[in-house]
């Protein structure tokens, strides 16, 4: 059934929408790294800042669990974005 | 899922060999199929490669196998009704030394003669098909238009989705923790949430294969490295359309038509520790190689940095087929740096095997008895 909320995009840097997440959650993709796998939800400059809370809470409504319950999925370097100049030009060895 | 202790195939392992082979069962009309998992479906190296599909390679079996995946893929997201993400931009190999760049023609030769269209390209056609190409120290390159990647995350849910509508049974967060033979047949496995009793049994577990076949009584000489690799900010298409190669280079580099620029290299020793880190060492040398190779990508961001395992073989190629001394148990394993673009072709093979059917293309000189006759394959286009 489609709901109003829906079109609400919940990850900025790759576009994917509340409707998409829930469509996957649906489809018995209950954890953040599948959902990011299959959406790339998360996967953009931001890392998930944005949007990681959003989809563990929907997981969350959507299977019945607790928040608490559920692999809040993997952190990756880089901390932040950083320019591949800067990096490679760095002389420390 | 309900968890049931009966099975006709068990399957260890959801990367793209796992979910292939199951989906291919099915459809040979095999009844029961339960792929186990002990993370989640695509988690392992399958999730963290680079995706590349080429047919550009030095042997005559890869030459054969190479271009059966590329026309395999070319089908798939009709095949299995979803969009796989397939792209077909090439690969341009480039050679720095003579050495190397008198094989790269080699393999255009032995390539063409096997139906595989590359070919010898200059530097002015190279700078068309890469525009952000410098490597001002490059001595040739090759190109097969062909070539290309996939997604990976989308190929294996692909193969999961189909196969689950098909009626193959997955439980993920289940680890194999032993593997039951008796008279020289398998018949089942332990997990850490029951057994299953089946008499086939396969073995799909990328990095960790080599305990699970040992769990079986097969003494595999297999062992895995970490790889790492890195993915930009997405930037505007065009500066790398084609994957870039380098065997003496060591390294690949692909922009995805998303924007996102992927890029791995193998920097000297690959720790076999089986942790999954990262280290400032490859983003160095990393990042170096790519201002080398491809200026423009100077002032472009860095998002992500991860790694994954390489399941290594002897001679770097996979380990295909039942075992010897047990039967029912078969293999799907030590694919090295290319298991990806191998999964849906060898897919279709291990479930031909499974069924008693000839299979497309004959593999037995994939079967790790070669190790044990001195008979490695030795593949001259490997990073
Ligand atoms: C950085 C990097 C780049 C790569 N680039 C390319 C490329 O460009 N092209 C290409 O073709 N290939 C590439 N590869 C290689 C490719 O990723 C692998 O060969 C391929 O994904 C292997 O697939 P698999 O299904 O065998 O293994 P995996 O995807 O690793 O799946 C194995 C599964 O087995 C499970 N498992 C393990 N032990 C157990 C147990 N005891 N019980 C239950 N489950 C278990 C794991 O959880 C895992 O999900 C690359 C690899 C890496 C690391």
């Amino acid at each position: 059934m489609e709901r109003p909320s829906d079109k609400i995009i919940v990850c900025r840097c790759e576009e994917v929408t509340l409707g998409a997440v829930r469509q996957w959650i649906a489809e018995g993709y209950h954890t953040f790294d599948e959902l990011k796998r299959i959406l790339r939800v998360g996967m953009g400059p931001c890392q998930g800042r944005g949007c990681r809370e959003i989809v563990l809470r929907e997981i969350a409504a959507m299977t019945g669990k607790q928040m608490s319950d559920i692999p809040p999925g993997s952190f990756r370097p880089l901390t932040r974005p950083v320019k591949i100049g800067a990096i490679a030009d760095d002389g420390g060895e | 899922m309900e968890w049931t202790n009966t099975a006709d195939v068990v399957v260890i392992g959801a990367g793209i060999q796992g979910t292939a082979i199951s989906y291919y069962l099915k459809r040979r009309g095999v009844e029961k199929v339960v792929v186990l998992d002990k993370s989640t479906v695509c988690s392992g190296a399958t999730g963290r490669c680079g995706a590349g599909i080429r047919a550009q390679w030095g042997t005559e079996m890869n030459c054969r196998l190479g271009l059966a995946c590329v026309e395999k893929f070319e089908g798939l997201s009709q095949e299995l009704g979803m969009d796989i993400g397939l792209n077909q931009s090439g690969y341009l190999m480039v050679a720095y030394q003579d050495k190397e760049w008198e094989q790269l023609q080699k393999n255009v030769t032995l390539q063409n003669r096997l139906g595989i269209a590359s070919r010898v390209v200059n530097r002015e056609e190279a700078n068309e098909i890469c525009p952000g190409l410098g490597a001002p120290d490059a001595l040739g390159f090759t190109f097969h238009a062909r070539d290309g990647h996939a997604d990976p995350f989308l190929t294996t849910f692909a193969y999961h989705k189909r196969g689950r509508e098909l009626g193959v049974i997955y439980h993920t967060g289940t680890t194999v923790t032993d593997i039951k033979v008796a008279n020289g047949k398998v018949f089942g496995v332990v997990t850490d949430k029951g057994h299953i009793d089946a008499p086939v049994v396969i073995n799909a577990a990328g990095g960790h294969s080599q305990f699970i076949a040992s769990m079986a009584g097969v003494q595999l000489p297999l062992f895995s490295e970490r790889h790492e690799i890195i993915i930009t900010e997405p930037v505007d298409a065009g500066v790398c359309p084609p994957m870039l190669m380098s065997f003496s280079g060591n390294y690949y580099i692909q922009q995805r038509p998303h924007g996102s620029i992927i890029a791995g290299c193998s920097p000297a020793g690959h720790p076999q520790d089986y942790e999954l880190g990262t280290s400032w060492q490859f983003l160095q040398q990393m990042t170096r190689t790519m201002l080398a190779v491809l200026p423009r990508t100077r002032g472009m961001r860095i998002v992500r940095q991860w790694s994954g395992l390489y399941n290594m073989s002897p001679d770097r190629q996979a380990v295909l087929g039942e075992a010897d001394d047990v039967t029912g148990f078969f293999v799907s394993v030590g694919f090295s740096g290319h298991g990806f673009m191998f999964g849906p072709v060898t897919g279709e093979i291990i479930a031909d095997l499974v069924v008693g059917r000839e299979p497309e293309i004959n593999v037995d000189m994939l079967h790790y008895r070669r190790f044990q006759l001195g008979e490695l394959i030795l593949e001259p286009a490997v990073v």
